[in-house]
């Protein structure tokens, strides 16, 4: 045998077992979804026929299916920018020679690392309604009460800020990275002409920044779609589905109702949604960030 | 750099942004330290907050009692070493192959291996959970795992590292006669443990951190993850107690809480490096 084909089927052989597991656990998922979302539900002596589109006919009239996809828009509008501006502001802060930038830095970046599940029970006392610290804060000041979880008003508020305090430290650590990363004879020459640091800031930095904030972009938007953890703890999607982002409700709908078929096509949309992302990363926005 | 980078703040304008950074991260902080209070006082004290207030150990020990953490202790940690192991010799393997292997088909099987980057299984877990009941491993500790032993982020992040390896190291390897596997784990390995370390604080710390999935998937104390006991502990009717919650809340976290204060740089790093594609 010859080296050419030696060396393709070591290739293979050493790619074998993670391409198995790959395919068993997300590329035969990914489609298998697709065929479900087009069965009905398996049930004890029904198995699952094809019912074409009747799943997505369910969805278009399911009023919670586009409220759990409009509170997400807002989530991620909701998020993202105010946790992209915030990690800027951390990392700039954390780059200026402050007094105990260390710790600043750690306690910036200390909600990255612990559970989701932990920090949501903390914050849910934080948001109870009358003895909870922000009521008594507010008591303080004389404010109305409020029920901050247990309001339609504001229960994706609530969990929009735990989100946003979760998210900043962790997009601040590639901020800082390429902060530090940026050679300093640019802030010299900035200096020379006379640049104000607001100027030095918007006009030299934040384009420098362009292909960090790509990255955190497409991280945060996938991380509005994927992370339901403080859902699950502190609202459980209510009051009214007032705080139903969409894998909750696929979540609801496959484990909860256990109607499979129809969490499917649920699923599909949330797929394509990550497809689009990826789409929109790849093809559109890399081609104009990489200039470097 | 140093310290007289010309945009340095100087004079009242530093003075102001030290105040206002220290006031964020103090903001930032609060939850944790509040928990913190919480667990080490007596439940009269949780919201009324006095320098003389006694310290006490009952939340942890009342929490360790209600509830069977020390199984979820050992469950986690049996969770995060299967899945750790498994992803490395896995990873291991694919991204030797992409870095230095010349095959058919590579360009289309890297790009599959890359979908994963997006549709994690995360999203994918009512077909996961048909899965898991087909092959019989419902509520159990593999079938948490199972789905992400072989993650795309790893194979990508070693790939990049063995790919910076010289090809002549590898060469001088061949030419004593080690087989591939034999170059891989003499030569590429050692030469890749910076990698290995950031990527194994990440592993480590998502595993520890994940919910939904473990939630779905286990039913009973044998299998039940940390995060998943707590949730079932915080939410029982049993009247809430939150010093208590918030005892249980700090155990739970504690470890890599810890792991994060000795090894701040390194999982800074670890984080960081995860990002930079």
């Amino acid at each position: 045998m010859n080296r050419r084909s030696m060396s393709a089927i070591h290739g293979w052989l050493l790619l074998l077992p993670a391409m198995a597991f790959l395919v068993l656990f997300t590329h035969w998922p990914a489609l298998s979804t697709i065929i479900d979302s087009f069965y009905s539900t398996p049930k004890a002596r029904r198995p699952a026929r094809f019912v074409g589109a009747e799943n997505y006919e369910q969805m278009l009239s399911d009023p919670v299916f586009w409220q759990s996809l409009s509170n997400n828009f807002w989530f991620a509008v909701g998020t993202i920018p105010t946790s992209i501006g915030l990690a800027i502001l951390m990392a700039l802060w954390v780059n200026d020679r402050l007094i105990g930038r260390t710790a600043l830095r750690m306690a910036f970046f200390t909600p990255t690392i612990l559970p989701m599940i932990a920090v949501a029970n903390i914050w849910l006392f934080f948001f109870t309604p009358q003895y909870g610290l922000l009521e008594q804060v507010r008591g303080i000041f004389s404010m109305s009460p409020q029920n901050w979880l247990g309001s339609p008003d504001t229960a994706l508020l609530a969990v929009i800020i735990v989100a946003i305090w979760k998210e900043a430290g962790f997009f601040m650590i590639f901020y800082l990275a390429a902060l530090q990363a940026m050679p300093p004879s640019l802030a010299e020459a900035a200096r020379i002409e006379g640049a104000s640091r607001w100027t030095f800031f918007r006009r030299v930095q934040l384009p420098l920044l362009m292909p960090t904030t790509l990255f955190v972009l497409v991280n945060a938007f996938i991380g509005a779609f994927r992370t339901i953890d403080h859902i699950v703890v502190m609202t459980r999607g209510g009051p009214d589905n007032a705080s139903a982002l969409l894998l909750f409700h696929i979540y609801t709908v496959g484990f909860s109702f256990w109607d499979t078929g129809y969490a499917a096509a649920l699923t599909v949309v949330l797929l394509a949604i990550l497809a689009a992302i990826a789409f929109i990363q790849y093809g559109v926005l890399e081609r104009r960030v990489h200039y470097r | 750099m140093e310290a007289g980078t010309p945009y340095q703040p100087k004079g009242a304008w530093l003075a102001l942004e030290t105040v206002a950074a220290w006031l964020l991260a103090i903001l930032w902080i609060l939850p944790l330290a509040y928990a913190v209070w919480t667990a080490f006082h007596p439940g009269e004290y949780s919201t009324r907050f006095v320098l003389t207030a006694p310290l006490t150990l009952e939340n942890f020990s009342r929490a360790w009692a209600a509830a069977p953490f020390a199984r979820y202790f050992l469950n986690t940690f049996i969770l995060v070493t299967m899945v750790l192991a498994c992803q490395l010799v896995l990873c291991t393997l694919a991204a030797y192959a992409f870095a230095r292997y010349e095959f058919p088909g590579r360009g289309l099987a890297f790009a599959l291996v890359l979908a994963q980057l997006m549709i994690m299984p995360d999203v994918l877990i009512v077909e996961n959970y048909k899965t898991m009941s087909k092959l019989g491993l419902l509520d159990t500790i593999p079938a948490i795992a199972l789905p992400y032993v072989a993650s795309a982020f790893g194979i990508f992040l070693l790939r990049q590292t063995f790919k910076t390896v010289p090809k002549e190291l590898d060469d001088a390897a061949r030419v004593e006669g080690a087989g591939p596997l034999e170059t891989l784990w003499r030569v590429y390995v050692p030469l890749a443990r910076p990698t290995y370390l950031a990527y194994g604080l990440v592993s480590v710390s998502f595993h520890w951190n994940n919910f939904l999935w473990p939630l779905i998937v286990t039913n009973s104390v044998e299998s039940r993850p940390l995060t998943v006991g707590l949730q079932v502990f915080s939410s029982s009717d049993q009247g809430i107690d939150w010093s208590v919650i918030c005892a249980a809340t700090l155990m739970t976290s504690a470890p890599l809480l810890i792991g994060f204060l000795l090894f701040q740089r390194q999982f800074v790093q670890g984080f960081m490096r995860a990002g930079i594609k």
